[in-house]
């Protein structure tokens, strides 16, 4: 399979990064860069990166099935991931993730039928101080509330 | 980009240029004393950059407050093989969010942290591994080494001085285990994140096998400043034993949660009260853990504590990551409990016995007790199974769910007892091995 | 010298070499520490946290399983603190361990029931729900419940170090963590099933053994596997007469832990049902079912006939009958039938090299040489697929005590994985590549070299004189194909040589013909093939012989026969194997096989019948005349009957061979071939990978 020639150049300045005969090194880092592109760690990733990087595919699998962040099914194009750990907590996370979970009709995991949204509790994020936060895919939000959600859901529906 | 509103009882060391216009780019730092403390570094052998580290009494930022400059000791200083610097940016201690702000402000201050501790170790290469979630802060800090590199502060034959370090950014992809400094180097090196079994640690045995130098983000940015303005300086900041300023990441139930810069010591009470603002609402406090989730939790008349390593522990809990969680009397402390041993049990890589089924065992009993179905020997069975844990897991993870679960059901050992059923619950028959 | 450590453990002094780890200490002094993922040979895990032990000065408890001996250490290993932190991981394994013993293919022994025993608590406190998920089948031979396990991660460690295929992973995290198989759902590997034996739970089970028993149903016999020459000792469980099972879950044995594909799962060609259960006599074009008196009788009327009008009798051999049975058959050939045309297929130049060696002694490496010599030369041999011990052997060795292993090969092999140097070379070029290697094996302190049928006849006398010109001790191996190759030609089925490699001009014997020569005669009157299938690949050219064959199977040459007379197998019999380093061994008979009889048996009714004198049919006895007149055999019964290998060391001058290189043909077998017996085993064909197009290890 192909990637992308920006994810083409980034690997191939990712495996120069590590020691000679060490470049399993970079199997995380490509198995999430892959994922961000292709949607999920699909057989065909696997394949690629197992050839790519000298690592059984029985190795990768070790490695996907550890990781939280990697994933082999397909997320929604939006994937929220609400932190319901202690600080997120304390100021209502579980709350949001309930709301999150009736707004979108969708459980713990679960993808919208329009694969636009896809939903996730998560652990701490490293938002604590300005909880309760939330991340779609990389970014960040803080101080989430109800009417925040509401809007967020709203721009993002528009934008696609 | 700031967070929060800065604090006046701050002491602004490592989070000097926070809130400076282009703060991240390398212009702003060289016309704040950037680099400063490198080129300082740069005229002084190794070893004396180690003492420096020594005297300014800097301890581990990442949680268990080990002296920097004692572990720098400990690389081989004759080795054949190369060496490496590790930053440990994963910052998955719940209740942490304090690397990422340092990162996200100030990128050069942590490669010239690196940048000394590689002077003084003798290493070439670094890498910088970081939580997956902090895809942005990778971004900010892949330009950093890119102007770094720019500007020859990075690459080969560094200012003309013949030192050559490289710097790498890593990502990782969700797994607290991975914070633990030997399970970090696994997942370094495109494993699971499995601890390392230790001796050897990763000064003598560390990335690809070889002299590592590992400490957290805020170890590192500390470097600098104590190189720059000498060691003494930055001990005389805090308490004895306990050098320099730390972040605190304040949250729960306060009116100004955030990340603040205090010297080693401040008062928690000070600290919530002050520079929090107090609790919100004006409830009463119930308890604070002080250091991330790990530590044993502080019930509010233990909370007259200075925040350095030794006078926390001596209260009986630990300063941990910095993450100060505050919670104010309508805090459900059966709640808290179950909600860390879920994150525990979560994020117990599984390696070993204790561990694995500890944590799963005892996120089923405190969510049993907490839906109402508990047994009146469950509360003491919840103690005596995380002390089954203590002192006996491969690494600290164990640990780390073990002692705050005591310390709950210890501390707050009626609101487990008020959680039990009303009825006696039927004797559940003895099952027989 | 090695270095010694004195420490102290439960008060008792202990004095280890440097390096030894506490558990290892403890042992040698008597006291045992509880232990599941620690093994012997295997990497240190440190995970079940069964071994925690208190050491002086220490702030907390210590595995004992990475704890390396140290000069005036004191260690305890039964204080309270220690049984109560055991007690507590027994309690937490048992937590999500399902409690389902009686029905458990493990039971009776199981390292975790035992352990519970000796050191648990009798009852849990655990009310909640288990983590359950279904048994897999990883293979038609392994399968893997989840629950069951308890993490100790041997199986992927044998798997990965022991074998280098890495078939077995760990996947998932946490409480959720699994053992998971290379192929996603299923496992393709060596099937060897080290794995199950290694399991110390009923995680893995066999897929040929589960459910069908409970182990103390069985006995439990001792003898050598049937298969290859690499001789490994296999205990089969036995109920009823039949063969449950093969492991070697004891270690003992010259192959410890280590089993194959064929040894652990290949017995049950015994049971098959084409099995010949009487003899076979064909009159009228057909094979048609005669008693024992019948064919005995009309082998001995048609022998004595022949032989007393002269006729010429040729005989072939087995690769897979005892050295007790060789030796009958080449004594009754010459003694009896007075014919020395006499051989048997031979799949390594043997002879070639004995004579190469002629004068040394110790030039003859033995398995355990290979796990500890300090360099290895494996010259055209795909080690994984035809010698597995071997492979295995030297593996260990490489991890253990870093090995230099060179590889000479026409084709990908496993070692070269780890070999310093691996040099591919043409098919036939084979020694050239090797003289090339001459400046680097120079530097090796030591060296033993394996070579396959690729070097034979006058290039083994090459190979040594390049190994003499090297300068440093060098030992030998002739690889070779079946369980008893090399028996075979120590006792002398050849046609120019008597047991022991003595001429036959000593017995006052003209050189016979040899195999194909046999088969080609157009005149042969009597052909007598024991143990032996040669019709499968050659033609006989002779339509009027009177042909003899004892086998367990109506093979191809069996459907040519006059007679058929049906032989045990050698898990029905007593006797001796010499497998390919030389090493004897011996067989214990496991089961009766209704119909059959040993060839040794025969070989007594037969001479019974032509009132010949060849001595008594007991294995035992014509052991006695082996070690008495076979040079080289003359072995310490007691390390035999004690189940040990005892070196063989033919020391004789030259062998007046004549060099037959194209006698010389290696079976090519794969780990899931075995030749005749292999056809016949379910389990070796059950197994996807037996093709051999899909796995070439
Ligand atoms: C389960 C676990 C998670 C950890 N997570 C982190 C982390 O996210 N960041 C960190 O800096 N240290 C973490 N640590 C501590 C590291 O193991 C290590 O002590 C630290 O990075 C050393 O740096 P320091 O001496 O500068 O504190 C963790 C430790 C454990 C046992
Ligand atoms: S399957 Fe058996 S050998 Fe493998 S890890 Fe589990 S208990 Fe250990
Ligand atoms: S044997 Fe030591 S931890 Fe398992």
């Amino acid at each position: 399979m192909t990637f992308s020639p920006e994810l083409e150049a980034k690997f191939a300045r990712l495996v120069t990064h590590y020691p000679p005969g060490r470049e399993r090194a970079a199997l995380i880092p490509m198995l999430l860069f892959a994922q961000d592109e292709v949607g999920a760690i699909t057989p065909e990733v696997v394949q690629e990166i197992s050839r790519r990087l000298k690592v059984s595919p029985l190795e990768i699998e070790e490695v996907v099935s550890y990781y939280s962040m990697l994933h082999k099914e397909p997320r929604g194009r939006y994937h929220f991931q609400v932190c319901t750990n202690i600080s997120c907590m304390l100021l209502g996370g579980a709350e949001l993730f309930e709301y999150l979970k009736e707004k979108l009709g969708i459980d713990n995991h679960g993808v919208t039928p329009d694969g636009l949204f896809s939903l996730e509790e998560v652990e701490c994020i490293g938002a604590c101080s300005w909880a309760p936060a939330l991340q779609v895919n990389y970014d960040y939000h803080h101080w989430v509330t109800r009417e925040r959600l509401d809007r967020l859901i709203e721009d993002l529906r528009k934008v696609s | 980009m700031l967070y929060n509103e800065p604090h006046p009882l701050e002491v602004r060391v490592l989070t000097r240029r926070f809130g400076l216009p282009n703060s991240q780019s390398i212009d702003t730092y060289l016309a704040t004393d950037g680099y400063v403390g490198f080129r300082k570094a740069l005229e002084m052998p190794p070893e004396r950059i180690i003492e420096e580290v020594k005297i300014s009494n800097l301890r581990g930022r990442g949680g268990a407050g080990f002296p920097a400059g004692l572990k720098w000791s400990f690389v081989p200083r004759e080795s054949p093989k190369p060496k490496y610097v590790v930053v440990n940016a994963d910052e998955g201690e719940p209740g942490t969010c304090k690397d990422r702000v340092l990162m996200e402000n100030d990128p050069h201050q942590l490669l010239e942290g690196m940048l000394i501790a590689a002077r003084a170790v003798g290493a070439e290469t670094g890498y910088i591994y970081i939580r997956g979630e902090y895809r942005y802060i990778i971004e900010i800090l892949d330009r950093a080494i890119e102007e770094a590199y720019a500007r020859g502060y990075l690459g080969r034959n560094i200012l003309g001085t013949g030192m050559n370090f490289d710097v790498y950014t890593h990502t990782g992809a969700g797994s607290y285990e991975c914070g633990e400094e030997s399970a970090l180097l696994e997942s370094l090196e495109g494993k699971r994140g499995q601890p390392r079994i230790r001796p050897p640690f990763p000064a003598v045995s560390g990335a690809f096998g070889c002299p590592t130098v590992l400490n957290n983000v805020e170890t590192f940015c500390a470097v600098p400043a104590i190189l720059r303005d000498g060691g003494a300086a930055f001990a005389a900041l805090g308490t004895p034993r306990n050098g320099g300023t730390r972040l605190f990441a304040l949250s729960g139930h306060v009116n100004r949660p955030g990340v603040y810069e205090l010297p080693m010591g401040f008062n928690l009470l000070r600290m919530i009260e002050e520079v929090g603002g107090g609790i919100r609402g004006g409830r009463k406090l119930k308890a604070v853990i002080p250091g991330g989730t790990s530590c044993p939790i502080l019930k509010a008349e233990e909370c007259d504590v200075a925040m350095d390593f030794d006078s926390v522990a001596k209260a009986g809990s630990m300063l941990g990551s910095g993450g100060v969680i505050v919670m104010d009397e309508t805090t459900d402390m059966v709640k808290v409990a179950v909600r860390v041993m879920r994150f525990y049990q979560h994020e117990s890589c599984g390696w070993c016995v204790p561990c694995r089924e500890g944590t799963i065992w005892l996120r089923k009993i405190l969510e049993r007790l907490d839906a109402g179905r508990g047994q009146p020997s469950d509360i003491d069975l919840v103690a005596e199974i995380s002390r089954n844990m203590l002192g006996r897991t491969f690494c600290p993870l164990g640990d780390a769910a073990a002692m705050p679960t005591i310390s709950y059901v210890q501390k707050f050992r009626e609101e487990f007892e008020a959680r039990l059923p009303k009825k006696v619950a039927v004797e559940t028959p003895l099952v027989v091995v | 010298m090695e270095e010694l450590v004195k420490l102290t453990i439960d008060g008792k002094q202990v004095e280890v070499p440097a390096g030894t780890l506490v558990i290892n200490a403890a042992k040698a002094a008597g006291i045992e520490i509880p232990a599941f993922c620690y093994y012997d040979g295997l990497a240190l895990q440190a995970a079940c946290r069964m071994c925690l032990v208190e050491v002086k000065k220490a702030p907390k408890l210590l595995t004992a399983c990475t704890l390396v001996a140290q000069p005036g250490m004191v260690v305890h290993t039964e204080t309270p603190a220690v049984v109560e932190a055991r007690k507590a991981m027994l309690e937490f394994l048992l937590t999500n361990h399902p409690l389902d013993c009686p029905v458990c293919d493990k039971g009776g022994e199981c390292e975790l029931q035992d352990m519970v025993f000796r050191y648990g608590a009798g009852e849990s406190r655990f009310l909640e729900q288990k983590v359950h998920t279904e048994e897999k089948q990883f293979s038609p031979l392994v399968y893997f419940d989840a629950p069951r396990c308890i993490l100790c991660y041997r199986c992927v460690r044998i798997c990965d170090e022991g074998l280098g295929v890495k078939a077995l992973g760990v996947v998932h995290r946490g409480v959720y963590t699994e053992i998971g198989p290379n192929r996603g759902d299923h496992l393709e590997c060596d099937e060897c099933g080290m794995c199950i034996d290694i399991c110390p739970v009923g995680a893995l089970t066999s897929g040929r053994y589960r459910y069908k028993t409970r182990p103390w149903e069985m006995q439990h016999v001792g003898t050598i596997c049937a298969h290859c020459s690499n001789g490994c000792k296999t205990t089969l469980g036995v109920r009823n007469d039949a063969i449950i099972r093969a492991n070697n879950r004891d270690r003992s044995g010259l192959n410890g832990e280590f089993l194959c594909v064929k040894g652990r799962f290949g017995f049950d060609f015994v049971e098959h049902p084409e099995r010949l259960r009487t003899p076979l006599v064909r009159e009228g074009g057909e094979l048609r079912p005669v008693n024992w008196m019948q064919a005995v009788a009309l082998v001995a009327r048609r022998f004595e006939e022949i032989r007393a009008r002269g006729g010429r009798i040729g005989v072939i051999g087995s690769n897979r009958t005892t050295n007790e049975e060789n030796y009958c058959l080449q004594k009754f050939a010459r003694q009896v039938l007075g014919t020395n045309h006499i051989d048997h297929h031979r799949t390594g130049d043997v002879v070639a090299l004995v004579d190469a060696l002629a004068g040394r002694t110790g030039a003859l490496a033995t398995t355990g040489d290979l796990y500890r010599t300090r360099a290895a030369l494996v010259i055209a041999a795909d080690l994984a697929q035809q010698q597995p011990f071997l492979a295995f052997q030297l593996r260990a060795n490489w991890r253990h005590h870093g090995l230099r292993l060179y590889a000479v090969t026409p084709g990908p092999v496993r070692e070269e994985q780890y070999a310093v140097r691996s040099v591919r070379c043409r098919p036939g070029e084979e020694l050239a590549a090797v003289e090339g290697l001459a400046a680097e094996l120079k530097g090796e302190p030591e060296l033993v070299i394996l070579f396959g049928d690729a070097v034979k006849g006058e290039l083994v006398h090459r190979l040594v004189a390049f190994g003499d010109s090297l300068g440093i001790p060098v030992k030998y191996v002739c690889l070779v194909d079946y369980a008893n190759s090399r028996g075979a030609a120590d006792m002398g089925l050849l046609p120019d040589l008597l047991p022991g490699y003595r001429p036959v001009a000593e017995a006052g014997l003209e050189r016979g013909m040899a195999l194909p020569e046999i088969l080609a005669a157009p005149d042969l009157d009597a052909l007598w093939v024991v143990g032996a299938n040669p019709l499968k690949d050659a033609p006989l050219a002779s339509t009027a012989a009177f042909v003899v064959v004892q086998d367990l199977f109506l093979t191809e040459t069996a459907r040519r026969a006059d007679v058929v007379l049906p032989a045990a197998s050698a898990y029905e019999k007593t006797g001796t194997f010499t497998n390919v380093c030389g090493e004897i061994q011996q067989l214990r008979k496991a089961i009766d096989f209704p119909g059959a009889k040993t060839d040794l048996e025969i070989f007594g009714l037969l001479a019974r019948a032509m009132r010949a004198e060849i001595g008594p049919a007991n294995p035992e006895k014509v052991f006695e005349e082996i070690r008495a007149t076979v040079p080289g055999y003359n072995v310490a019964l007691p390390v035999l009957a004690a189940g040990g290998a005892a070196p063989s060391s033919p020391q004789n001058g030259r062998v007046p061979v004549e060099w037959r290189p194209e006698l010389i043909r290696s079976a090519r077998d794969t780990l899931f071939r075995s030749g005749t017996l292999g056809r016949y085993s379910q389990a070796l064909n059950s197994v996807t990978e037996a093709p051999g197009e899909l796995y070439r290890g």
